[in-house]
């Protein structure tokens, strides 16, 4: 009984790790642009398939995927200097379905130059899993959830410690106020797509090798990540990490005790709940803090 | 008269046409060669242009020549309509095949009944062809087929409760009926109905459940990737009971996916996939083996089972015209119906007024996959 709780909740950080690095992608975007970006999906697929195809060219794993997430950090500036820049001044909804146009693109042009199969990435160490109290890890998930747990470290390091960090903060809370200090607000939204992509380009390439990956990976993962931004609190970025995790343990321990079928449906329903009864999510600020 | 003409040369286009219809056969066909199903429907239409041309090649049917109509749904069934109202309307086809999926089957199946042209189809639900229709037909096998295959060896192994995990689209749910009906019937008892989504990348959750409860062997139903996550999440959690996978996970691509995690695992194939192993007696050995190497030197690649729908969609068509003598639709029809112990890709094909499909469980053969590769279970 405890093996299986315990492999619900293994299993279910694994998939949240990945929910929640691309919810941390979303809220970047968001605080500094007021975008939200729904090609992020898009930069998690970019990252898991690229590392197997530089991979199956010859490359060994950590090169693979080294160069993938700078492959993709590099598309992701590319968005937002070719897509959001030249339409900036449109209203935010323009934004966001420029950003759906953007994602169906990078899924066209994935699937036409890689093909529509599905690709597996070897495990970065080992195919055995490791027992823990009757259930049991893979060495996999530990990368996960570790990698997870450095770019939460880097990120906070990198917004409270460095220049370009507080300079996104500032386009974050008053977009006006930072261009006046001298802060371009245009290279610090660059800056966020080319960081949220590399973010999500990680998530992929770790995932790659538990949860397969093929072109059209980054619709689901975009959704769900989307859901676990808003469940942390849309803006919060460590909110959106802790969403992304209790999406996921909250999926998995509803396909084990309540019905796989409604697997989905479960998590959106304590979704929805949450929003009627605080709408700002769970670790979201007042929404009167950000006028 | 300079307008007069740029018409001659459509008038000469159109006296051709009138000219050569005397002595071609038209048949059509409705595939879904791009889109979502074009995984299917790509194959497809590459063994039927591959057979038309043999066929040609040794002096056509009936000493005409044959001349296949394709057309491409793109795996919708708005288009999947409109083509076969162009088939009928237009094109004047004596028979068809298709279409590729089993939606876009049960869309235009009723067009071509009420025309009187018999239709082929190469999408496997049993609604196509149950209840039979007089001119409707189909050559992919049922799923009620694989099922009992796989019943029939549990039962010879002696196992008593089984434990389905389906995928939540149209083939998961259809295996699903068809398990759970089977199940009941045979005397099994069900030990844990688990579904997933066809997006899904973590089946750890359905696993557990099911490896927390009483059961002797468990039965997957889905199509790649989710066989594939299924079979890496079982080694993963330690489930060591046996599992069985559906045929839609009959090809390479499945063992590639699932890699070490896929030895052992069971599963109902056609006789395509382990055409070497047969024995020589087999009345498909010859036709497979030839129909492998010739797909392969034609377009590269493995060959799939559905390929081989392509290939019987139009053999058994020609075959029905060959008998008949004749190509009128309602010729080519009885003579369908007529077919017996003929040997295709699918299986060995035994029609009648009742059995439009003309497959049954023996034409599954049991496999397991041992060092990556496919192998015969003795029966």
């Amino acid at each position: 009984m405890f093996g299986g709780l315990l492999q619900y909740v293994i299993s279910g950080l694994t998939v949240g790790s990945a929910y929640g690095l691309t919810a941390l992608g979303f809220t970047m975007i968001f605080n500094t642009t007021g975008v939200i970006n729904f090609a992020q999906g898009e930069f998690v697929m970019l990252g898991g398939m690229m590392s197997v195809m530089l991979h199956q060219a010859g490359l060994n794993l950590p090169a693979a995927v080294i160069l993938a997430v700078a492959a993709a950090t590099a598309v992701g500036a590319a968005v937002e200097r070719l897509a959001i820049r030249p339409v900036r001044r449109a209203t935010a909804i323009n934004l966001v379905i420029v950003t759906i146009g953007v994602s169906i693109c990078l899924r066209g042009l994935a699937m036409l130059a890689w093909g529509k199969d599905t690709l597996r990435l070897p495990n970065f160490s080992g195919a055995a899993p490791l027992p823990v109290f009757g259930a049991s890890l893979m060495p996999q998930s530990l990368w996960v959830l570790g990698v997870t747990l450095l770019i939460l470290l880097g990120l906070r390091l990198f917004f409270s410690r460095s220049i370009h960090g507080k300079g996104m903060l500032a386009c974050a809370y008053q977009r006006k106020a930072a261009y006046l200090v001298g802060i371009s607000v245009e290279r610090m939204a660059m800056l966020s797509f080319a960081l949220s992509a590399a973010t999500g380009a990680v998530g992929g390439a770790i995932l790659a090798p538990l949860t397969m990956t093929s072109y059209d990976v980054g619709v689901m993962l975009g959704l769900k990540g989307f859901a676990a931004a808003v469940l942390g609190g849309l803006g919060n970025p460590f909110g959106a990490a802790a969403g992304g995790l209790i999406l996921g343990v909250l999926e998995s321990l509803g396909a084990g005790y309540v019905s796989s079928a409604y697997k989905d449906a479960l998590a959106f329903i304590i979704l929805l709940v949450l929003l009627f009864v605080k709408p700002s999510g769970l670790f979201g600020r007042k929404s009167a803090e950000r006028v | 008269m300079r307008r007069a003409i740029l018409f001659l040369p459509l008038v000469l286009v159109f006296l051709a046409g009138r000219a050569l219809a005397g002595d071609t056969i038209k048949i059509g066909a409705v595939l879904s060669v791009t889109g979502p199903a074009s995984f299917l429907g790509e194959p497809e239409k590459n063994t039927i242009s591959m057979l038309q041309e043999a066929i040609n090649a040794r002096g056509g049917l009936l000493g005409k020549k044959l001349e296949v109509v394709f057309y491409d749904d793109e795996t919708d069934v708005n288009k999947a309509v409109l083509a076969a109202e162009k088939l009928l309307k237009r094109d004047e086809v004596v028979a068809a095949m298709g279409g590729t999926t089993s939606g876009n089957t049960l869309a235009i199946m009723g067009k071509f009944a009420a025309a009187g042209i018999p239709l082929v189809s190469l999408a496997s639900a049993e609604k196509i062809t149950s209840p039979a229709d007089p001119f409707v037909f189909k050559v992919a096998p049922s799923d009620r087929h694989a099922v009992q295959k796989i019943l029939d060896h549990a039962r010879a192994k002696g196992y008593k409760k089984l434990a389905i995990v389906t995928v939540s689209d149209g083939f998961g749910q259809a295996g699903r009926e068809a398990l759970k009906e089977l199940i009941a019937a045979g005397g099994f008892e069900l030990a844990a109905d688990e579904v997933y989504g066809p997006k899904d990348t973590d089946m750890t959750a359905q696993l557990t459940k099911i490896k927390e409860l009483p059961h002797d062997a468990v039965i997957c139903w889905g199509t790649n990737p989710g066989p594939a996550v299924i079979a890496r999440n079982r080694v993963q959690i330690g489930l060591t009971t046996p599992m069985y996978m559906s045929h839609g996970v009959a090809s390479k691509k499945f063992i590639e996916l699932a890699g070490e995690a896929a030895e052992g695992l069971l599963l109902p194939a056609g006789q395509l996939i382990v055409a070497g192993q047969l024995p020589d007696g087999q009345p498909q050995k010859k036709l497979l083996l030839d129909y492998t190497r010739q797909y392969q030197e034609k377009f590269g690649g493995q060959v799939s089972t559905f390929g081989g729908h392509g290939y019987d969609s139009l053999s058994l068509i020609a075959r029905a015209i060959e008998t008949a003598g004749s190509d009128k639709p309602q010729a080519i029809r009885d003579a369908l119906e007529k077919i017996t112990a003929y040997p295709g890709v699918g299986g060995v094909f035994t029609m009648s007024p009742a059995d439009h499909n003309g497959l049954s469980a023996r034409d599954f053969v049991m496999v397991a996959i041992e060092k990556g590769d496919w192998k015969i279970v003795a029966e």
